[in-house]
């Protein structure tokens, strides 16, 4: 176990690398996830099916072969990128697929009478997403959208396999790797860290949903 | 606009049939309308005209199409075949020209509708703010003196969920009324209210017949109809079955579809 104590700092700055990750993918795909959404809930109907396609492709890909191709396929019309900026990319996009259905769920589950009234009083598509029906569709789906960002953070782990630097596994792989140690307490400690940033999340989580809570 | 209304009895004859619109401008004419959903045709051929100033109450029973007649108006629902024209102009398709028209075209609903994450005065400000332009304060003012109007200033910064049913309603009235619209559709707005608050609902909305307002209303209420309406629309089937003064009407009902509807209501 000397091995967590004595490599603090790379285990510390490991952490605050997949945190900064996270939060950075964590805002990319909720704002992709949300105009995914609106495209799906969308009266015009090429937008519902570039919605559609998106989700369907996305997020029916294992998230390496996303990684991959577009960590590969990028490059092949000229956009030349760090591993980082690709695998936020990637992450962001498929985590999107997700939120966006969660977002979904939440648009369904409002009475259709929300969004008739919104119509009613002259509120075009964009004004009724943006002040009836996202506001109570957010709130509503704060529990499977928390689920999708959890997974999110875990998924992040994938990229310090695939070649960014820095992170929790980026840096497991160096210590049990180049250095040496025994795997077992160093995925202990990685293990550690990684629910030093999920259980939190889930706390936060639940603190908003008691507080967003719409009474009907 | 009180002397535009017709005096009760005064033409019972010759309204029998059709209730004449009087000298009144139409504003809104619905011209061989028909609808389907599926395989029921729930609008057969439907022509109606509503006079500025007039309330015209459309009774029936359930299912004969009434509510879908009421959200054709707005195009809540979209016909088939035939003609609504507000003011003259026909109703646009979707886009911004029809939220302008459903900016002008009030609606209270069966279920109230009030939106559920928003404080009673945020429910009566957003329309006049986002759609009517209105600074924040000025829909504000306007928004206290409606809700004052409706007896629930005391609730606004209450969320729906925390009133009871007839305010909600009267919060909806208000909410309707803050997009000053040419004409205010009412879908049944008593029908999920607890017995002892249909009542000030049905007083706001006699108060808004008597200051002229144009209002087309779905009810089962006979009592409001006999006591505020200019004219009584008897559905059944998807179809206008008869059209009369409100006192000709239900004392002496032309068809014979509205003399059994009535007497299975009004006999207890």
């Amino acid at each position: 176990m000397n091995v967590i104590i004595d490599n603090f700092d790379l285990f510390f700055q490991g952490f605050l690398k997949t945190l900064g990750i996270g939060l950075i993918c964590m805002v990319g795909s909720l704002i992709l996830g949300t105009i995914i959404a609106a495209f799906r809930v969308s009266p015009v109907a090429p937008l519902r099916a570039v919605g559609t396609l998106y989700v369907n492709l996305i997020r029916n890909c294992p998230l390496t072969v996303v990684l991959f191709l577009i960590a590969f396929g990028l490059p092949t019309i000229g956009i030349n990128q760090s591993y980082y900026f690709f695998g936020c990319s990637a992450l962001i996009i498929y985590t999107a697929s997700f939120v966006c259905e969660a977002l979904r769920s939440g648009i369904n589950a409002i009475p259709a009478g929300q969004a008739e009234a919104a119509r009613a009083i002259g509120l075009g598509f964009t004004q009724n997403l943006r002040h009836v029906i996202l506001p109570q569709a957010f709130r509503t789906a704060i529990p499977p959208t928390g689920s999708v960002i959890i997974a999110m953070f875990k998924n992040s782990a994938v990229l310090g396999v695939f070649g960014v630097s820095g992170d929790l596994l980026g840096n497991a792989i160096i210590l049990t790797g180049s250095r040496g140690f025994d795997p077992v307490p160093v995925y202990l400690g990685i293990g550690f860290f990684f629910l030093m940033i999920t259980i939190p999340a889930g706390l936060v989580l639940g603190y908003l949903e008691r507080k967003a809570v719409i009474l009907r | 606009m009180t002397a535009e209304n017709v005096a009760p009895g005064t033409d019972s004859v010759a309204s029998n049939d059709v209730a004449k619109p009087g000298a009144r401008t139409p504003l809104v004419t619905m011209t061989s309308v028909n609808k389907h959903y599926g395989a029921l045709h729930v609008l057969r051929d439907v022509n109606l005209t509503i006079g500025a100033g007039e309330v015209v109450v459309v009774i029936g029973p359930s299912g004969s199409g009434k509510s879908t007649l009421c959200r054709t108006i707005n195009r809540l629902e979209t016909i088939d075949t035939g003609t609504i024209t507000l003011d003259g102009k026909p109703l646009p398709a979707e886009g911004k020209a029809l939220a302008n028209l459903r900016s002008e075209v009030g609606m209270v609903f069966q279920s109230f509708n009030l939106f559920a994450h928003k404080t009673i005065l945020e429910n009566v400000t957003l329309g006049p703010i986002k759609v009517r332009k209105l600074k924040r304060e000025a829909a504000e003012k306007e928004a206290i003196a409606l809700l004052e109007r409706v007896g629930v200033a005391t609730q606004k910064d209450k969320y729906p969920a925390q009133l009871s049913g007839g305010q909600q309603q009267r919060v909806a009235i208000a909410r309707a009324l803050a997009m000053k619209p040419k004409v205010i559709l009412f879908d049944e707005p008593t029908s999920a209210l607890d017995p002892e608050m249909v009542n000030e609902v049905l007083e706001v909305m006699t108060s808004l017949a008597k200051e002229g307002m144009t209002m087309v209303v779905v009810t089962h209420e006979m009592g409001f109809a006999r006591k505020a309406a200019d004219r009584v629309v008897f559905m059944a089937d998807g179809q206008i079955v008869e059209e009369a003064e409100p006192n000709a009407f239900f004392t002496n009902p032309s068809s014979e579809r509205a003399r059994d509807f009535l007497s299975k209501i009004l006999v207890h």
